[in-house]
C-alpha cells in the first residue's frame, strides 16, 4: 500500500499536465477494474492519477448531430439518461448487463474504453454505432473513430499522455439490437456479445471472440448487399478468432456468434 | 481524510488508496461490512456512498472525502433500513448472515413500490449461498410493504 | 419463532472470525506446492527479522491431520501429492509483509507423474460391497437390460465467508477460534498434533458464514497450521484465506463415475440392479471412506428390487483432497440412478412417473442393505404430491417437441451418521437450569441452518417454557459436551432428540416448580443425555447389511426449464420440491433449507464447474466459478409433508442435506424431454451444444 501513490488533480488541465510530466501514471476513475487487478496482484502500476473528481469529464449531451457522453458517465447514469434511451437503446441494454448495481454505480464508459478488454460490455455497441473517441492531451484534442482504436490485445492508439475524455455517437438510423451471452444473468463476464444496427447499412460489433472487440465489416457487407444469412455467417466466422478459456470454448463462441447473427437478422 | 460515517463526522488518517472496506473494518472498527471476494463479485462489502450502493472493496478511501457513508451499523437510520433488518429476521432472509449486511444495503435504496424485477435487479450484485434467494426476495418485499404502511 | 442469531446478523453485531483481533496478534500464511506431484529437494528461505517460519519439524506430535486415516500430513516432509500441499508456514505482524513470499522463499522439487483419472489410479482409499438377493437370478428374470454410465464433477461449497481461524497460545495451552462446523473434530486434530492433553486444548466456534460441508473437516488442518505458528511465535496468529486460496486449497465435492446395469420386466418392474460407483478422493483419504459409504447406500435410489449388487471404490488422484459437501456422496449416486430411470422409461416407453410409482419403496419393503422400512417410507406420497402440484403430465404433453422441458427425480436421504456411526459417536447433549429457564449446551454449530433456534424450540416445547426462556451456549469445547459433528442432517434428529430427553428429565426434576423457584430453592443443575440407538437397529460393517440409518427423509423434484436455441442457455422456469421430513420444527427455516439446497443443486446441474488444469483449479475466482445470482434464481414451490418418525424430536427427521440430491437429475431429465441426451454434469451450454439432439425442437414453448 505504501508503495502506491495517488495524484488527485483538481481540473482536467492539471490532470493532463501531470500525465504529460509522467506518462507512466495510470489514470483511474470508478476503480471497478483497477482494484480487482490490485487485489490479485495483476496490476503492475504503482502510480495512479485519479480522474473521479473531474467534472469536465461528466455529463451526457448533444453536440451537433452526435450524442456526446462524458468519459466519467457511469453505467447507471447512462441507463437513466433519456437522451441515451432515445438515441442508443442498445447502449442502455449493454449497461444494464454490466456486473450488478454496485458496479453500474461506479464503472464508467470511459473506463470501459480505456481498459481495452475484448470482453468490455459496451464496446460492441460502440463498434456497431460507429462511435468516435475523443482523446485529449496537453498538446490538444483529437477525435478518432472507434474502428481501429484498438491495435492488439489490451492496446489502443491512445498515447500515454492522452486521456479518453468523451465518446461521441452519431445519430443512428435503423433498428438497434444487443445481446450478451454471459456465464450467468448478472455479475458475468461475457462469453460472447453482439451489438448490431440494421438501417440502410448494417453495422455489427462483436466482443469476446478475439484479442480486441471486432467490427464485423464483412458479415455486415453481405447482409447490406442482400446476401444470404448463410453467407453472412460464413463471413462472420472468417472475421472472428474465438479461443478456449476457463469461461467457454472457441467452438461454442463460433457457433453462438453465428446463431446471434441469425437472431439479429430475424428480430430486426 | 474527512467524511460522514453513519451520520457522524469522521476523520481517518490512512493511505488514500486504501480500500474503503479496510478503513471501515480497521480504522473505524466497524466489522459489520464483510469481505467475500475482494473483486466486486459477491456484494458482501456493499455500503451506501451518498445513498448509492457500492462495493467498498473497490472504492479508494480518497473517493469518500466529504461524502456520506452508511454501513450496516448505521442502516437502521435509513428510510427502509429498520424494516429491512426486521424482515430479514422474520422472513428468513438471513441464514448464515455473512451476505446479509450487503443485501440489506443493496436493498435500502429501493422505493416502497418497487416491482419484483426491480428488487431482483437491485440485488443482482449480491451473492447468497444459503437461501437460493426466494427468502431474501420475500424479506425485501415484506420490508417495503411495512415501510409503506409506516408512512 | 424469531431466530436466535437473527438480530445480531442484520445489524452487523455478529462477530465472525475475521472480525476478531487479539493483542500482539500476527497474521499467518501458508506456502504451498505449485506442482501436483513430486518430492521436495531443497528449501531456500531468505526472510528478514520479524517473520516466524515453521515447517514439519515444529510439530510436537505426529505429523498428520487426525480424522479417519492418518495419511494427510499437516505440513509436507518431502512428498508432494497435490498443487496446494502445505509446505511451510510464515507469520508476521504486518499482513502486507506476507504478500509476495514467493520472491523470498523458493522450494526446489523433483516432479513426479500425476494421475487425475480415478480409474487409472493404483491407490484405493476404500472399497465397499453391498449384496442383496441373487443378481444372476434377477437378470434371468429380466426381459430388458438397460446400461448406463453417469458422471458428476467437482463442486465447490462456496460459503461466502472463507475459511479462517485464530490460534491463541498460552501456558501449555492452545485455544483456537474459528469458522467451523465441528469443534470437536478440530479439538481432536489439535490434541494429536500438539501432543497435548484434551483439557489443554480449547476450540471455540465463531459465527460461521456458511459451511455446506466445506467447514466439516477442512478447518482441522487450518487450525493446526495456526496453532503451530502461534506455538512457535508465542503470540496469537490469525489465518484467513482469501477467496483464491480458499478455492484452490480447500475440499470440493467428490467427482464420480457411476455405471448401472439394470434388469426389468417388460412392464417396468425392476428385477436386478448392478451398480458400480467410483469416487475421486483427491490426494488424501480425509472423509472419502464415509462419503463413498453414503454414496453406495443411496445408489439404488428409492426403489424396491430383490436382487442388487453395488460395488464402490474411492480412489486417490493428485488433486487437493475432496471432502464433505451437503449430500455427502448421495447427490452423485442419486444423480446416476435418477437419470438412468428416465432413460429406462424412454427405452420401455413407460411414463417416468408410472415407472417410479411401480418401483418406489413402500412401508415394509427392504432397501439395498436389507433395511425394512417403517410407515414413514414416503416415496409415493412425495412423488404424487409433486406431480400434482406441478401439473407434470399436462406440461409433459404440451411441451413435447419444444424447447421447454419438464423432468422429475425421486430420492431419499438417510438422516444421521451411516450404519454404526452414531453408536460410535455416542454423542452427548446437556441442559443447564438458569433462573429464567434453561441453557442448551451442545457442540452443534449454528452455520445458518438455524441450529440454535430449532434446538431452543425443542427444549422450550419439551419443558413447557416460552422459547425466549431458553438460551444457547456458544459451541466452545471448554463448556459444551461432544455432541458429534454438525453434519449428516443429524443436528435436529439426533442432537435434537438428546435435548428433548434432557428437557423431559429436567421437567420431571422441576416437579411443580418454575425454573426461577427451583433455582432459588436448590440452585442450578445440569442434565446430560447420551445417544442410544433406537431399539432393534442393527448394522454390520463387514457385510454392509442392516439398518443403514435410523430413518430416511423423502423428496421429489420437478424441474421445468427452457433451452435457448441460440445460446443453449438453460433457464429454470420453476422448481417444485416436495419433502417428507417427519416434522418441520420451524417450517420457515425448513423451507429455507430446501430452497437453498435446491438452488445449490440447480447450480450443480448447470453452471458450477471447477475447471481443473494440471491438477489445479483454473477458475479459482468468484467471477469464474458460476453460482446463481439473484437474477438466476429459479422460482420454487416447496411442499412439506410430515410423517413423524418415532425416534426423532417431535417426529422430526433430517432436512439439511436432502434438498441437493434431486435437482440435478430432474434438470437432466427435463433436458432429455427437450431432446438432449446428457449423462454428465454440469450441463453447461458448451456441453449442451455438443450433445446430440435426437429430435430438434421444432416449435417454441408456450
Amino acid at each position: 500500500m505504501s508503495a502506491l501513490t495517488l495524484e488527485r488533480p483538481r481540473s482536467l488541465k492539471a490532470a493532463l499536465a501531470s500525465l504529460a510530466a509522467d506518462p507512466s501514471l495510470m489514470p483511474i476513475a470508478g476503480c471497478t477494474d483497477v482494484y480487482v487487478g490490485l487485489h490479485f496482484g495483476t496490476t503492475p502500476e504503482r502510480r495512479f492519477l485519479d480522474l473521479w473528481g473531474l467534472k469536465e469529464l461528466r455529463g451526457i449531451g448533444v453536440d451537433g448531430d452526435a450524442l456526446r457522453i462524458g468519459a466519467l458517465s457511469t453505467y447507471t447514469e447512462i441507463i437513466q439518461s433519456t437522451l441515451v434511451q432515445q438515441r442508443v437503446p442498445m447502449l442502455v441494454a449493454a449497461s444494464r448487463e454490466v456486473g450488478g448495481a454496485q458496479i453500474q454505480n461506479r464503472g464508467t464508459l470511459g473506463g470501459n474504453v480505456a481498459n481495452a478488454s475484448p470482453a468490455g460490455d459496451t464496446l460492441p455497441v460502440l463498434a456497431a454505432a460507429g462511435a468516435r473517441i475523443v482523446l485529449r492531451s496537453q498538446s490538444g484534442t483529437r477525435t478518432v473513430p472507434f474502428d481501429g482504436f484498438y491495435t492488439s490485445y489490451r492496446n489502443s492508439i491512445r498515447t500515454p499522455d492522452e486521456l479518453v475524455v468523451a465518446i461521441e455517437i452519431p445519430r443512428l438510423q435503423g433498428r438497434q439490437w444487443w445481446r450478451k451471452v454471459g456465464t450467468r444473468r448478472a455479475q458475468a463476464i461475457s462469453k460472447i456479445m453482439m451489438a448490431a444496427v440494421r438501417g440502410t447499412d448494417v453495422r455489427i460489433g462483436i466482443g469476446s471472440v478475439g484479442p480486441t472487440v471486432i467490427t464485423a465489416t464483412q458479415a455486415a457487407a453481405v447482409l447490406s448487399g442482400g446476401g444470404s444469412i448463410a453467407d453472412a455467417k460464413a463471413a462472420l466466422l472468417s472475421e472472428i478468432r474465438p479461443i478456449d478459456d476457463v469461461r467457454s470454448t472457441g467452438e461454442y463462441r463460433a457457433t453462438v456468434a453465428a446463431n446471434l447473427l441469425e437472431q439479429f437478422w430475424r428480430e430486426t | 481524510m474527512r467524511f460522514t460515517l453513519n451520520g457522524k463526522s469522521r476523520t481517518v488518517n490512512a493511505h488514500p488508496m486504501k480500500r474503503l472496506l479496510d478503513v471501515l473494518r480497521g480504522e473505524c472498527g466497524l466489522t459489520g461490512t464483510k469481505e467475500g471476494c475482494g473483486e466486486g463479485e459477491c456484494g458482501a462489502c456493499t455500503v451506501l456512498l451518498d445513498g448509492v450502493a457500492v462495493d467498498s472493496c473497490l472504492v479508494p478511501l480518497a473517493h469518500v472525502a466529504g461524502k456520506k457513508v452508511i454501513t450496516i451499523e448505521g442502516a437502521a437510520a435509513t428510510r427502509t433500513g429498520k424494516a429491512l433488518q426486521n424482515a430479514f429476521v422474520e422472513q428468513g432472509g438471513a441464514q448464515c448472515g455473512i451476505c446479509t449486511p450487503g443485501m440489506i444495503l443493496a436493498a435500502a435504496p429501493l422505493t416502497s413500490h418497487a416491482s419484483f424485477d426491480e428488487i431482483r435487479t437491485a440485488l443482482a450484485g449480491n451473492l447468497c449461498r444459503c437461501t437460493g434467494y426466494p427468502a431474501i426476495f420475500r424479506s425485501v418485499q415484506s420490508a417495503l410493504k411495512a415501510s409503506k404502511r409506516a408512512r | 419463532m424469531r431466530r436466535k442469531d437473527g438480530d445480531a446478523k442484520v445489524t452487523g453485531a455478529a462477530k465472525y472470525i475475521d472480525d476478531l483481533t487479539f493483542p500482539g496478534m500476527l497474521y499467518g500464511a501458508t506456502v504451498r506446492s505449485s506442482i501436483p506431484r513430486g518430492t521436495i529437494t531443497a528449501r531456500h528461505i531468505s526472510l528478514p527479522d520479524g517473520y516466524t517460519v515453521a515447517d514439519h519439524r515444529d510439530i510436537p506430535g505426529p505429523n498428520y491431520v487426525a480424522l479417519i486415516d492418518p495419511d494427510q500430513p499437516c505440513l509436507a516432509v518431502d512428498e508432494i501429492r497435490h498443487v496446494a500441499e502445505p509446505l511451510l508456514l510464515v507469520a508476521h505482524a504486518d499482513k502486507d509483509a506476507l504478500l509476495h513470499l514467493d520472491t523470498r522463499i523458493s522450494i526446489e522439487t523433483r516432479n513426479g507423474t500425476p494421475t487425475y483419472d480415478p480409474e487409472a489410479s493404483d491407490v484405493c482409499f476404500k472399497k465397499i460391497a453391498i449384496d442383496k438377493g441373487d443378481l444372476d437370478a434377477g437378470f434371468k428374470a429380466a426381459d430388458v437390460i438397460v446400461d448406463g454410465e453417469y458422471r458428476t464433477a467437482h463442486q465447490e461449497q462456496l460459503y461466502i465467508e472463507t475459511n479462517g481461524v485464530i490460534a491463541v497460545p498460552g501456558d501449555g495451552r492452545m485455544t483456537v477460534y474459528g469458522s467451523m462446523q465441528c469443534p470437536y473434530y478440530v479439538h481432536r486434530a489439535l490434541v494429536v498434533l500438539l501432543a497435548l492433553p484434551p483439557d489443554k486444548v480449547r476450540v471455540v466456534q465463531t459465527e460461521t458464514g456458511g459451511g455446506f460441508g466445506g467447514k466439516e473437516e477442512y478447518p482441522s488442518i487450518l487450525a493446526c497450521h495456526a496453532a503451530i505458528l502461534a506455538r512457535k511465535a508465542g503470540r496469537p496468529v490469525k489465518m484467513i484465506y482469501d477467496r483464491v486460496e480458499d478455492l484452490l486449497a480447500t475440499t470440493k465435492r467428490h467427482p464420480s463415475i457411476v455405471r448401472h446395469r439394470t434388469g426389468l420386466t417388460r412392464d417396468g418392474r425392476l428385477t436386478a440392479m448392478d451398480i458400480d460407483v467410483i469416487m475421486d478422493g483427491g490426494a488424501y483419504a480425509t472423509l472419502s471412506a464415509v462419503v463413498l459409504s453414503r454414496g453406495v447406500i443411496h445408489a439404488a435410489g428409492p426403489y424396491r428390487c430383490d436382487h442388487i449388487r453395488i460395488r464402490g471404490r474411492a480412489m486417490m488422484t493428485h488433486t487437493p483432497p475432496n471432502g464433505a459437501f451437503r449430500g455427502f456422496g448421495a447427490p452423485q449416486t442419486l444423480f446416476a440412478i435418477e437419470a438412468h430411470i428416465d432413460r429406462i422409461a424412454e427405452q420401455l416407453q413407460i411414463d417416468p412417473v408410472r415407472l417410479r410409482e411401480q418401483n418406489a419403496l413402500r412401508p415394509g419393503d427392504t432397501t439395498a442393505t436389507g433395511q425394512q422400512l417403517g410407515r414413514d417410507a414416503s416415496a409415493l406420497a412425495v412423488l404424487r404430491d409433486a406431480v400434482k402440484r406441478s401439473r407434470f403430465h399436462q406440461k409433459r404433453k404440451a411441451w413435447a417437441g419444444t424447447n421447454r422441458g419438464i423432468g422429475l427425480s425421486l430420492f431419499l436421504h438417510g438422516s444421521g451418521f451411516t450404519g454404526g456411526g452414531e453408536v460410535k459417536l455416542a454423542s452427548k447433549a446437556s441442559l443447564e437450569l438458569t433462573p429464567r429457564g434453561a441453557r442448551i449446551l451442545v457442540a452443534s454449530t449454528e452455520i445458518g441452518q438455524g441450529t440454535r433456534t430449532m434446538h431452543a424450540q425443542i427444549v422450550a416445547d419439551a419443558l413447557g417454557l416460552p422459547y425466549d426462556a431458553i438460551d444457547v451456549h456458544e459451541a466452545d469445547t471448554a463448556f459444551v459436551p461432544d455432541s458429534g459433528p454438525t453434519v449428516a442432517s443429524r443436528t435436529c434428529m439426533i442432537v435434537g432428540k438428546l435435548l428433548e430427553r434432557c428437557a423431559r428429565d429436567m421437567r420431571r426434576r422441576l416437579g411443580t416448580l418454575t425454573p426461577a423457584q427451583y433455582y432459588k430453592k436448590h440452585g442450578a443443575f445440569t442434565v446430560t443425555s447420551q445417544y442410544e440407538p433406537p431399539p432393534g437397529l442393527q448394522w454390520s460393517d463387514e457385510t454392509y447389511a442392516g439398518d443403514a440409518y435410523g430413518s430416511y427423509a423423502w423428496g421429489c423434484n420437478v424441474v421445468e426449464l427452457e433451452v435457448d436455441p441460440v445460446t443453449f442457455d438453460v433457464t429454470p422456469l420453476n422448481v417444485t420440491a416436495v419433502a417428507e421430513i417427519g416434522k418441520a420444527i420451524h417450517p420457515m427455516m425448513a423451507i429455507g433449507q430446501i430452497e437453498g439446497g435446491t438452488a445449490q443443486g440447480i447450480g450443480y446441474a448447470l453452471t458450477e464447474e471447477v475447471v481443473m488444469k494440471d491438477g489445479r483449479m483454473a477458475n479459482a475466482q468468484l467471477t469464474n466459478y458460476i453460482i446463481p445470482t439473484p437474477l438466476d434464481a429459479a422460482p420454487m414451490d416447496v411442499g412439506l409433508l410430515e410423517r413423524p418418525y418415532a425416534h426423532g424430536p417431535f417426529g422430526a427427521k433430517g432436512v439439511g442435506e436432502m434438498p441437493i440430491d434431486g435437482p440435478a437429475p430432474a434438470v437432466i431429465n427435463a433436458l432429455r424431454h427437450c431432446g438432449f441426451d446428457i449423462r454428465s454434469i454440469p450441463a453447461t451450454p458448451e456441453r449442451l451444444m455438443r450433445a446430440r439432439l435426437h429430435h430438434g425442437f421444432s416449435k417454441a414453448g408456450t
